[in-house]
């Protein structure tokens, strides 16, 4: 017998509306309404602003060691734009644009990176899954969630974050091909940012594309260029239609950039060069949208000041809130508290009120050993 | 009242809750068509449909994984890993999410879940098919651990485990699927988590066990009855974590001398657990070292020498006969 070629063939899209150079796809172009755009740009003002002010709470100790999101605004807003306040949304620990999007307050997420459980305690009306910090063990969770939607008959579509290093663990392929054979309504949106720590895409994975990954699965793929808010719109709006009338999920490969540190404890130059941060740079997703909303004069005066003023104020809410008290600590563990947790919240209340351990707020000298590079106390 | 297995057993539970709450479903690997390879799910599919009763593809992460994200959403899944040798493949599901999601988001989500697995030996299978492996779990903050020891303490803490609203890790012992019936009630029956059952009272020693031990230690209790005129008295665990401390110190402040009897190795295991909370608990009223009789610490032995290696009646009667003669 002759060897035959088996259907289907596969191919993997890739697509691009507004490029760096601020040409523009008239016919791709969606169709977003001018409040629309302007609430887009002002999302990501604010995640760009909010994330260099974290970076220096950070180095004033005030908030400990977070991951800063500046070069992948797009990628995230593009894609969280399309969502319902129903409809669910799962983090990584890189999604802090996206997150304010959903309804984070501020000061929530940096209590929550200032080391405070509190702030990792989504309001009760919201339909968002905290910050995971094991790699790509989130994805089987928005299957799952995913699934539950279409077994109770709800109208919701999730959408799941990862990065290109997750595409590596199990999980991933395990939750893609479980999200295919399911048919469930999950969008995977992956934010290719060409690093995993110091471990460069190349040696992530020999596949021209994460997108093309999907295929394998039954589930359909697209690269978009993540720094091209339009594009990312578009093909999220795409995918999470498709997931909403019950076809099934999609995986989108943003291509970006992470132009900051991995973490606030990394330090870049060890792993790569200062050309390559400069040539993405020049494809700043701030930079092309502003000049597409600056032809179109939507442009709004005064912006950055105003967002500016709005993150300060919710440092200061931040920084009013008195530490939660550590008592708190054994409260959700389970439903009920057993007798050996009662009992070692008894011997803490002890320890507490005789002075013998530090009660919050933590001392004031500094630890001897940092934890991590980069890290200081955090003064709360 | 019907005199079933174990099997038939966990069987009712399953299917009693099903039929009494819509949001139990079933996730496995062959446990649909199939009924699980014990056939603890066998028939549930064809009542309850293959939306409830989900033969999953083979990937025990995404099992996990994918219950904890239908928990959060308020389903209330019921997991089968098809053996506990295979569980290592989702224990960070296990142990990063299903365990701490009510913790990492304050109560605002938690995860009502049930993860049934077989463990232990007895039915002369290959390596990854008779361990006894309870300790990973018991000492994971956020779980719960139960392990029943017949067919009627299987259902009733099977039914109270799907009902607990925090995630349950459910050991079923292989060596107990068809080794006794019981008397089993037709309506639906729970027992509490967390309690354990003083299953033979006794003035003289405490004999701590639980699963397939827990007969074993009844059978020894027996035998030095008959042969010593010695009484044991015998407690069943059947929650592991959170352990009934009470229930153990209250015995061995009366008895003064306890042996605990497990299948899982020895270091680190549940006893050394167990013999430390009756020194908290108990150390005035101590007339003798709290003795371990448990498996070797060695990973497999094959099952043609599981007779040196899992605890069996003459062990415990031995550790109990030294532990009198203190
Ligand atoms: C399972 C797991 N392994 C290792 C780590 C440590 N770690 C944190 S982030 C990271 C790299 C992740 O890379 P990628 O998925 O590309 O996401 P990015 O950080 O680029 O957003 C690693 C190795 C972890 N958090 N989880
Ligand atoms: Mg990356």
């Amino acid at each position: 017998m002759p060897r035959t070629v088996l259907e289907p063939r596969f191919q993997v899209e890739y697509l691009s509306i507004l490029d760096s150079d601020g040409n523009l796809d008239t016919a791709l172009e969606p169709k977003l309404s001018d409040d629309e755009l302007r609430a887009l740009y002002r999302a990501m003002v604010l995640g760009r602003r909010l994330d260099e002010r974290m970076v220096r709470l950070q180095r004033q100790g005030r908030i400990g060691t977070f991951a800063p999101i500046k070069g992948q605004e797009a990628s995230q807003l593009g894609s969280v734009f399309t969502l319902r306040p129903t409809d669910w949304m799962v983090p990584s620990f890189r999604e802090t644009a996206a997150m304010i999007r959903r309804g984070w307050p501020i000061e929530k997420l940096l209590l929550f990176f200032a080391g405070y459980l509190e702030g990792g305690q989504p309001a009760p009306d919201q339909h968002d899954l905290p910050v995971t910090i094991p790699v790509a063990t989130q994805l089987p969770h928005a299957v799952g969630l995913a699934y539950a939607v279409q077994y109770r008959g709800d109208d919701a579509v999730v959408m799941v974050y990862f990065g290109d290093g997750a595409t590596s663990e199990g999980d991933f392929h395990e939750a893609l091909n479980f999200a295919g054979v399911w048919q469930v309504p999950v969008v995977f949106v992956c934010q290719n940012n060409q690093w995993a720590i110091s471990v460069p895409l190349k040696k992530q994975t020999h596949s021209k594309t994460i997108a093309q990954k999907a295929l394998a699965y039954g589930v359909p793929g697209l690269q978009v260029d993540g720094n091209d808010v339009l594009a990312v719109h578009a093909a999220a709006r795409e995918a999470v239609d498709r997931a909403r009338a019950g076809d099934g999920p999609t995986l989108i490969e943003c291509v970006t950039y992470r132009l900051g540190v991995h973490t606030t404890a990394d330090d870049p130059t060890k792993y790569r060069s200062e050309e390559e941060v400069r040539a993405w740079e020049r494809k700043d997703p701030l930079t092309r949208f502003r000049a597409y909303l600056e032809k179109k004069t939507l442009l709004e005066d005064g912006l950055e000041q105003r967002v500016d003023a709005d993150i300060a104020a919710a440092v200061a809410r931040f920084e009013a809130m008195g530490p939660p008290d550590p008592l708190t600590l054994f409260d959700h563990l389970y439903a009920e508290l057993p007798p050996h947790l009662a009992e070692q919240r008894a011997e803490l209340e002890r320890r507490l009120r005789a002075g013998a351990a530090p009660a919050a707020p933590a001392p004031e000298t500094p630890p001897s050993a940092t934890p991590m590079r980069g890290q200081r106390l955090t003064r709360r | 009242m019907a005199r079933l297995n174990m099997v038939k057993a966990l069987n009712l539970a399953l299917a009693q809750e099903m039929e009494r709450d819509r949001d139990v479903l079933i996730l496995g690997e062959d446990v649909g068509v199939d009924g699980g390879v014990f056939r603890v799910t066998d028939d549930l599919q064809r009542t309850f449909g293959s939306q409830r009763v989900i033969d999953s593809p083979l990937a025990e992460a995404a099992i996990i994984g994918t219950a904890v994200g239908m928990a959060l959403y308020g389903l209330k899944p019921v997991c089968e890993i098809q053996f506990s040798g295979f569980a290592f493949q989702c224990f960070h599901q296990v142990e990063n999410h299903a365990a701490r999601y009510r913790l990492r988001t304050q109560g605002r989500f938690h995860c009502q879940m049930v993860i049934r697995m077989p463990y232990g030996g007895g039915v002369r299978a290959l390596e990854h098919h008779t361990e006894s492996e309870e300790q990973f779990y018991a000492h994971i903050p956020g779980l719960k651990m139960v392990i029943p020891s017949g067919p009627r303490n299987a259902r009733a803490l099977l039914a109270s485990a799907i009902r607990d609203p925090d995630p349950v890790v459910f050991f079923e012992a292989k060596a107990l699927y068809h080794a006794a019936k019981e008397e089993v009630p037709d309506e639906p029956e729970t027992f509490p988590i967390g309690k354990a059952r003083v299953v033979s009272e006794g003035r003289d020693l405490t004999l701590v066990a639980y699963g397939a031990m827990a007969r074993v230690a009844l059978e020894a209790a027996e035998q030095v009855r008959a042969e010593d005129g010695a009484e044991a008295e015998v407690i069943d665990l059947l929650t592991i974590s959170p352990l009934d401390r009470e229930t153990i110190v209250r015995s061995v402040a009366k008895t003064g001398r306890a042996v605990v009897v497990h299948e899982a190795a020895r270091s680190f295991g549940p006893g050394a657990e167990i013999a430390a909370s009756i020194m908290e608990g108990a150390f005035l009223s101590l007339e003798a070292p709290v003795r371990r009789v448990t498996a070797n610490d060695v990973a497999f032995v094959g099952f043609a020498r599981e007779k040196a290696h899992v605890p069996d009646a003459a062990r415990v009667v031995a550790a109990v006969r030294e532990t009198l003669a203190f």
